[in-house]
């Protein structure tokens, strides 16, 4: 016996709808959050990630209350995700019913911010969320560079330095996205997520290219990750999460089923 | 009326737990109340009571201590049924490694020890710590709770340390992760959980289903 790998489905979320951007771009609806998320945990998803890309505060109330909407209604654990800034973001964001927040620009902009969160609510609910690009040249050495904001901003930041400092400053969790591949489905970018997954001892989430079930193995067996996340694949119903576990048991996955 | 008090201590995600037994009471019909609350006055009048946790054990104890909760907690033991839950299951123990050491409740035998930094499985590869996601656990023992959870379910498991305790006879479920762990036991009336019930589905609904009837006998 041993610990599964997960899949867990991702709900880009804006104003209360499911949707899923191409690159950031291109958002095509795929419904109401509650019944996406309740479809997915009783298809036998091991975790749901909501990812609020709301911008506006209005929005803010919206996800608090499809938070508490689906905690609810849906007993496996649930990451939120997108504008957590503050000590008082994650506390309200616990107290609607998540179990993990994701940080991500925040961190970037005050790595202190991270450590605070994990000292006043234990690091098994602290993931850091870390966006990832490609910035050596075919021939060189790979490195990648930490980017915000959807992509747009590069910090500078060596992507793997940056998860050994989140883990050291006490991230449980890297969910870790290659903005090269995000969109794209053509797969995990395999070595960064093997890089990252050596660097540090705490679970690491692939994501960000997922196309087909393959795609999925791959990025355990050869990124080494500890949970796959995909959208689109499952969102506009490709493949089913009990395909894409029968596939990866086929493939001599340890599974939840 | 069947009153479930969930301690509150201002520690995690207590909205979870307390969702997870309202679900459970209305889907098998049971008439369930369910209160969040750390006043000692309305968990002495539940009927049953659950001690959750997350997070540091350094700052669960000093909010335990602060706020009386172990009192309350030790009234409760004294007599009716206690699911304890995580790092509410450490905090039972005697004591802890994490935080450099920290004294806990010491309610049940046994103590708190980290899984360390080079945790491996048996074929040597390395395994990461915080022991996050699902994993069997083996029903080493009958139990009231474990009625209609079949054996081996997976759990939903997310810690670094885990309790070891030489009362063998207490432990009722046991998970591999590099090494052997408790990842439930019973003593009397107390029933402790390493893993999360409220966010294990089936298996952790069921086992909430089986706590609200349970009259705290083996």
């Amino acid at each position: 016996m041993a610990l599964a790998k997960r899949i867990i489905p991702c709900l880009d979320c804006e104003k209360g709808r499911v949707v899923k951007g191409v690159k950031f771009l291109d958002i095509r609806d795929a419904g109401d959050p509650v019944e996406v998320s309740k479809r997915y945990s009783d298809a036998g998803a091991d975790e749901i990630t909501f990812l609020d890309i709301t911008a506006s505060h209005e929005g803010r109330d919206t996800t608090v209350h499809t938070v508490e909407a689906i905690a609810s209604q849906v007993f496996i654990p649930l990451t939120v995700g997108g504008g957590i800034r503050t000590l008082d973001d994650i506390r309200t964001m616990l107290n609607a019913g998540a179990d993990k927040v994701g940080i991500n620009t925040a961190a970037v902009s005050n790595p202190e911010f991270v450590r605070e969160a994990a000292e006043r609510f234990g690091s098994q609910c602290i993931v850091v969320a870390v966006d990832a690009k490609q910035v050596s040249n075919g021939g060189e050495e790979s490195k990648w560079e930490i980017f915000t904001h959807g992509g747009r901003n590069p910090t500078g930041l060596d992507a793997i330095d940056w998860v050994k400092r989140m883990v050291d400053y006490g991230a449980g969790e890297i969910l870790l996205t290659s903005m090269d591949r995000d969109g794209t489905k053509i797969g995990f970018d395999l070595v960064l997520t093997k890089a990252v997954s050596n660097a540090v001892s705490v679970p690491i989430i692939a994501s960000g290219g997922v196309g087909n079930l393959q795609h999925l193995v791959d990025g355990v067996i050869e990124g080494e990750a500890d949970a796959v996340l995909a959208a689109s694949i499952f969102h506009f119903q490709e493949y089913s999460i009990q395909e894409a576990k029968a596939y990866m048991a086929d493939n001599g996955i340890e599974v939840r089923q | 009326m069947n009153k479930i008090a969930v301690i509150d201590y201002g520690m995690g995600n207590l909205h979870s737990v307390a969702k997870a037994v309202e679900f459970v009471g209305s889907q098998s019909g049971d008439d369930v109340a369910v209160i969040v609350t750390s006043d000692a006055q309305k968990i002495a009048n539940a009927d049953r009571v659950i001690f959750p946790g997350v997070g540091a054990i350094r700052d669960c104890m000093a909010e335990i201590l602060r706020l009386d909760v172990d009192k309350i907690v030790g009234d409760a033991i004294r007599c009716k049924p206690v699911l304890a839950i995580c790092v509410g299951m450490q905090a039972l123990m005697l004591r802890s490694e994490e935080n450099a050491g920290v004294v806990c409740l010491g309610f049940v035998q046994g103590e708190v020890r980290y899984f360390g930094d080079e945790l491996k499985d048996e074929g040597g590869e390395r395994l990461k710590v915080p022991h996050m996601g699902w994993n069997e656990v083996n029903q080493v023992r009958a139990h009231p709770l474990w009625q209609d959870v079949p054996d081996n379910s997976r759990f939903y498991f997310v810690h670094s340390y885990y309790v070891y305790t030489d009362k063998q006879e207490m432990v009722t479920g046991v998970t591999n992760y590099g090494t052997d762990i408790v990842a439930s036991l019973a003593d009397d009336n107390i029933f402790a959980t390493q893993f999360h019930p409220e966010k294990s589905q089936h298996a952790g609904l069921t086992l909430l289903r089986n706590f609200l009837r349970w009259d705290g006998t083996s």
